[in-house]
């Protein structure tokens, strides 16, 4: 029986904004089935969004969504876990969103085992705003704002979170759904931060610059060019231009900042049964 | 509140603190459980103080990577239902402003403590100065509400931090208690009230069909807002939205969101705005002299004026509180029929600009502004109040 979508969506949302072509929709869908193996209940899934394309995923699923400002969404995450740890907390984030503007936050959430996964839809540009180059876009490409090629090298995205700290990070493509949904459960699955990295594709401001405007093009690529981690360990550097590598890159379960924080919290609290009492609570009211 | 020390007497709880200090401890008696900030001086105290206690009384501190990251996890933690506070200063104020305003427009309560230094960029980290007072109203792009308050001694700092968290709560959006370097630096005494002699306001939750929850409704100014994992699974944007929170452009919906937005700290006004008005005992017919001045500033104010009655003068003095939104109507009767309104302030006028807009046009403005990171001396406004003119 074909799995139901619809019990995850809100169908009033539609149709989304995305264009025809665009990958976006089959890492939603991944994501879907991921949280779906997981049996949570949809009151617990929170999912946090920053600003571009895939970031609108947020509004269009049926749990406790926010979207919030640019780059941002993994801080206004950390907010929402620390406050209610018994949530689980999806960050869903583009390129753009994730390396650039919101670096800072991506690195230091790895850095200090933010109990978040975090879907990085990575299509190698800035979509919403017209085709922009960003920190993933490889060079020598076609952008808006590199209309000679991309002279900046790009982002490793695992290398990246993998050096800062996080317990889980893979890498797959949309060719590749089912291995993304599994990818994405594992994840969902383990304490602290966890990473994937979800390789899509922009036919529209992307592709057409870049002279791949079908998305089967892309898709083809995807197949072709994608060498699972274990092969490509074994290739030479000049084999390895140009390939997508797939796989899982960390799963090194670590006690995550929650559990951290929890367990200071009970000596600070040891601290103060020895050395003071509690006053009472204020009284409180209801405002309006 | 801070828990007190076993064997210590019942009884007053009566305290030597700095305004930092206080403003920890108001947020905790406020039921402030979540804060998250970034170091800078001369607010980090109240980082200190509270990633102390926080843990102890089941809350959480964390000092995020920068300042955005510390005002977003705030908004984050609100909307899980726990009251958030973050405090800072003139540099990290303004790299809070792009959250300030998405907590204005997805109407998520929280408090921002500002502590003016000197600026403008790194100025006099160490230096008082009141130059935000704009920044806190208009500091965020586009039209938006905002409520400011601004006290102007240590235990102002306590009960004032706790009405921050109240209107926060009441009204569902940020709002910035406004310090300055004396007042956060300065120890005084405060007499820490028992929880029974102040409230503590709450939220409202939603009540009936979870599925017919609406987090913007039109028909009324403030909606209850519902935590994230209770049940009611509804989406938050900073785009313009529906009733629902789903994003629009529809013209009509924009519209009657912005004015409800505006609206409802406008029309709760009254409830928001407080000031300290004081005219001599004896006083005789409408006022000559007023003085308008708020923070650290309407210390020595106050004073002058009451110098200025011992020389016989006709001298009131006029404080806001609350001073977004503007005390516009108290002001306004305060200063009818008076000749000449002083304004003593840190900066080069930004408070005589907005006085001006509202008082009479036949009253005379006397600026009296102090730029090098000094405190402005009761004498200094004691000379100008004696100035004959």
């Amino acid at each position: 029986m074909a799995f139901d979508y619809e019990q995850y969506i809100r169908p009033s949302t539609f149709p989304h904004i995305w264009c025809p072509g665009c990958g976006n929709g089959i890492v939603v869908k991944a994501l879907i089935r991921a949280i779906h193996k997981m049996g949570w209940s949809k009151d617990d899934v929170v999912v946090v969004s920053g600003i571009g394309c895939s970031s609108r995923t947020s509004g269009y699923l049926d749990f406790n969504t926010l979207h919030t400002t640019h780059g941002r969404a993994i801080a206004f995450a950390t907010g929402i876990k620390i406050a209610k740890p018994r949530l689980h907390v999806i960050v869903v984030t583009g390129d753009g969103d994730a390396l650039a503007i919101g670096g800072n936050h991506l690195i230091h959430a790895a850095r200090r085992n933010m109990d978040l996964t975090v879907i990085l839809f990575n299509n190698s540009i800035y979509a919403m705003t017209g085709g922009q180059y960003s920190p993933a876009t490889p060079e020598g490409k076609m952008a808006s704002t590199a209309p000679y090629g991309q002279v900046e090298p790009n982002f490793d995205i695992v290398r990246l979170t993998e050096g800062a700290g996080a317990s889980f990070v893979a890498r797959s493509t949309v060719y590749h759904a089912a291995q993304l949904e599994g990818y994405i459960a594992k994840a969902l699955d383990r304490e602290g931060f966890s990473l994937v990295e979800a390789v899509t594709q922009c036919p529209t401001v992307y592709g057409r610059r870049n002279r791949t405007p079908n998305p089967v093009t892309f898709l083809e690529h995807f197949k072709k060019d994608s060498v699972p981690r274990e092969k490509a360990e074994k290739m030479t550097d000049e084999e390895r231009e140009g390939k997508i590598i797939t796989g899982i890159f960390v799963d090194h379960p670590r006690i995550g900042f929650i559990e951290r924080y929890r367990k200071m919290s009970e000596r600070a609290s040891e601290v103060r049964k020895r050395r003071y009492i509690q006053g009472s609570g204020p009284k409180s009211e209801v405002g309006n | 509140m801070t828990p007190r020390a076993e064997g210590e007497k019942k009884g007053r709880d009566v305290r030597l603190m700095q305004g930092n200090e206080a403003c920890a401890e108001g947020a905790l008696a406020a039921g402030c459980r979540f804060f998250a900030g970034y170091p800078i001086t001369p607010s980090s105290e109240i980082a200190e103080v509270l990633s102390l206690y926080l843990p102890r009384v089941g809350g959480n501190f964390i000092q995020m990577e920068d300042e955005i990251a510390s005002i977003a996890a705030v908004i984050g933690a609100s909307i899980a239902g726990v009251k958030s506070m973050t405090a800072t200063s003139g540099p990290g104020f303004s790299l809070k402003q792009e959250n300030i305003g998405f907590a204005c427009m997805a109407e998520i309560p929280c408090v921002i403590i500002d502590v003016m230094r000197s600026g403008p960029s790194t100025g006099h980290p160490t230096g008082p100065s009141q130059a935000d007072l704009m920044q806190t109203r208009w500091g965020t792009h586009g039209d938006h509400p905002m409520i400011v308050l601004v006290p102007s001694s240590v235990r102002e700092v306590f009960s004032e931090t706790i009405r921050a968290f109240n209107l926060a709560e009441r009204f569902r959006t940020p709002v910035i208690l406004l310090m300055d370097e004396i007042l956060a630096h300065m120890r005084e005494k405060v007499v820490i009230p028992d929880p029974a002699e102040y409230s503590v306001v709450d939220r409202l939750s939603p009540g009936g069909p979870k599925d017919k929850y609406l987090p913007y409704a039109n028909d009324r100014d403030v909606s209850p807002l519902a935590a994230f994992g209770e049940g009611y699974r509804f989406h938050i944007t900073g785009l313009y939205h529906d009733e629902t929170g789903f994003p629009t452009g529809l013209p009509e919906q924009v519209r009657c969101q912005a004015e409800r937005l505006i609206g409802k700290i406008e029309r709760g006004a009254e409830e928001i705005r407080n000031v300290e008005q004081i005219v001599p005992e004896d006083q005789q017919g409408s006022l000559d002299t007023v003085v308008v001045a708020f923070g650290s500033t309407a210390r020595a104010a106050n004073h002058a004026v009451k110098e200025a009655w011992q020389r016989g003068k006709n001298v009131g003095f006029f404080r806001p509180v609350t001073i977004w939104p503007f005390p516009i109507r108290e002001l306004g009767e305060f200063c009818r029929g008076v000749r000449r309104i002083i304004v003593p302030e840190l900066s080069f006028g930004q408070l005589a600009g907005e006085v001006r807009k509202w008082i009479e046009p036949s009253s005379r403005l006397v600026p009296l502004n102090r730029v090098d990171a000094l405190p402005i001396s009761p004498e200094e406004i004691l000379d100008r109040i004696l100035e004959v003119d």
